[in-house]
């Protein structure tokens, strides 16, 4: 091994070969591509498929986003993103999703809409919406390439039947281009139609089970519904039926996360994408659905 | 009458195989196992032609390949040689065993409807009886809850499982009622050919009669073919109409089921029928 460390952490080998498979991934889009994941200093599991679809396609040019649950501060999101930045020399990071020109994502894509010349690099868990009804990957595969998903249309049936709901809260089964159903990753409902004729580039890494995958820009993906059940997403009304609102920006049109206020006990709803709740606590000009409660 | 099947030299070695397998196997030699390469000639040479609201019953010991043949013929196998045409309601014909997996699954999903011995192949046991007979449906891309909800409990209805049940789990069920549900879920998608394997045995003899009442409904009803293996010659005698003997993997006689039953020709049959009286 040289003395100096190669650009991006990964050698130029190993980084072709994750490009190679991205573009597969894109080419086919909600195929999962199978690709050989790389040691990472960090334990398979920390975002490792991501974090090698960031280094691979990283720039010196590149302005950087790293967020976690819609965190740009928490520690899986801190040490990633110093990570990137200590293995990338002249790369630019940011907490604004606006500035950004790849964002790396934990369960969350950002509340405002990205733009044709951003990527989006989602760490996966668990790439493959089948495994909660075929235990065995060989028939997996076979049930993707003869689009045999009535297994999990089961389960949602299921779901109605005992609880008149479909009750999947997060990786929400979703098929694209008509064709492949993926596992969005530990996205929340509330993401998953933003995944539908993204302007970005999305793409999916999954370290451990190796596997790299897409929906790429103006395609469609639609949520796994029956015809006469429409997908809902989470619709945060408090017990009058009125939208909560963001404590902190007072936003009524975000995804929410729920705490306990530790000194009063009582139950706080705050915005989950932090640079949403930031911009919008700093503008002076609130956009439609905001209210200063 | 209109074709539904033309099934020509079907054939299932299991094994190497070897140009011998099917001159030194047979009844003839008193084995299946081909004596040079050891390799289990589970069907040779089945061929037969099924007509629409016709039963066809394939009868033999265990073993004696009747099984398989069905196997292949719902693609749970692929045979090693042998064409099947299939006519569907508007005579198209479809050749089994040239297309590829997602048409043969697409068209058994459409046209064929399969019920086990055992509940546990054709049941899933993990989910609901109603949620089994959806499954079968959104095979063939129904996709309204509202639709599934109500095709399900009319199939039960029509099997005679109460409806009330719809949302339990089968293993709740007496194995009977499990058969019954088996059967709701094969008629799901109102298949033009249903394959019962040994559909009736280890059940108890009313409910045996209760089933073969319904499978007899069925065909009148709904003009479905039908083949039924089954080594139980009261089956055969009540359902088929016409009959396939099988032994070793081969077609020893068929014929109209009366004529087999009371004239057997080859010495097989007539040990068979002999002892069953």
């Amino acid at each position: 091994m040289s003395s100096v460390q190669s650009f991006g952490y990964l050698d130029e080998y190993a980084k072709k070969e994750v490009r190679r498979s991205a573009l597969k991934a894109v080419a086919i889009p909600g195929y999962q591509v199978p690709y050989s994941s790389r040691e990472m200093p960090m334990g398979r599991g920390f975002g490792t498929g991501g974090l090698q679809l960031t280094l691979s396609l990283i720039g010196s040019q590149e302005t950087l986003k790293v967020i976690d649950q819609g965190s740009d501060d928490s520690v899986n999101a801190v040490n990633l993103r110093s990570f990137i930045e200590m293995t990338c020399p002249g790369i630019d990071t940011t907490t604004k999703t606006a500035e950004a020109s790849l964002i790396q994502s934990r369960h969350r894509i950002p509340e405002q809409p990205l733009r044709e010349d951003q990527i989006i690099v989602l760490q996966v868990p668990y790439p493959d919406p089948l495994v909660l009804v075929e235990p065995s990957e060989d028939k997996r595969k076979q049930m993707h390439g003869e689009m045999d998903y009535s297994r999990l249309l089961v389960k949602l049936y299921e779901d109605m039947v005992r609880f008149d709901e479909i009750t999947i809260s997060h990786r929400y089964p979703t098929r694209i281009n008509g064709q492949y159903v993926l596992d969005p990753s530990p996205i929340p409902r509330w993401d998953v139609p933003k995944m539908n004729h993204s302007n970005a580039l999305i793409l999916f890494g999954a370290g451990r089970e190796k596997k790299i995958y897409a929906v790429p820009p103006y395609t469609d993906a639609e949520p796994l519904v029956f015809s006469d059940v429409p997908f809902r997403v989470e619709d945060f009304s408090d017990a009058s039926g009125g939208r909560r609102a963001c404590r902190i920006c007072g936003c009524r049109s975000s995804f929410l996360d729920e705490y306990s206020d530790s000194r009063t006990g009582e139950t706080v709803y705050q915005c989950s994408d932090a640079d949403w709740c930031e911009e919008l606590s700093q503008s002076t000009e609130k956009p439609a659905g905001v209210s200063n409660a | 009458m209109h074709k539904v099947l033309n099934v020509s030299s079907l054939s299932k070695v299991y094994g190497p195989g070897c140009s011998d397998c099917f001159t030194l196997t047979g009844p003839q030699h008193d084995t299946n196992i081909c004596p040079r390469c050891k390799s289990v000639v589970a069907a040779h040479n089945v061929s037969f032609d099924l007509y629409q609201g016709e039963i066809l019953g394939i009868m033999g010991e265990s073993g004696s390949g009747k099984s398989t043949a069905v196997k292949c013929l719902y693609f749970d196998e692929p045979p090693s040689s042998g064409r099947a045409m299939f006519f569907d309601a508007t005579g198209k014909q479809h050749d089994l065993f040239s297309m590829n997996a997602a048409r043969q699954r697409w068209l058994a999903n459409h046209h064929f409807g399969m019920v086990y011995q055992n509940p546990h192949l054709g049941l899933n046991f993990g989910i609901t009886a109603g949620g089994n007979i959806a499954e079968r449906l959104l095979m063939s891309e129904v996709d309204s809850y509202t639709e599934i909800r109500s095709r399900a409990k009319e199939l039960l209805t029509r099997t005679e499982v109460l409806t009330e049940r719809m949302d339990e789990l089968p293993k709740n069920f007496s194995g009977g009622m499990q058969q019954r549900v088996q059967i709701a879920k094969a008629l799901a998608t109102q298949p033009n050919l249903l394959f019962l394997d040994e559909v009736t045995t280890g059940l108890d003899l009313s409910v045996q009669a209760a089933i073969l009442d319904l499978i007899l409904e069925i065909q009148q009803e709904m003009t479905t073919a039908m083949i039924v293996v089954t080594h139980d010659l009261g089956v055969i005698r009540l359902l088929a109409g016409r009959t396939l003997v099988m032994k070793y993997g081969r077609v020893i006689e068929s014929g109209l089921t009366d004529q087999i039953l009371e004239d057997p020709q080859h010495a097989y049959t007539q040990r068979l029928v002999a002892s069953a009286l």
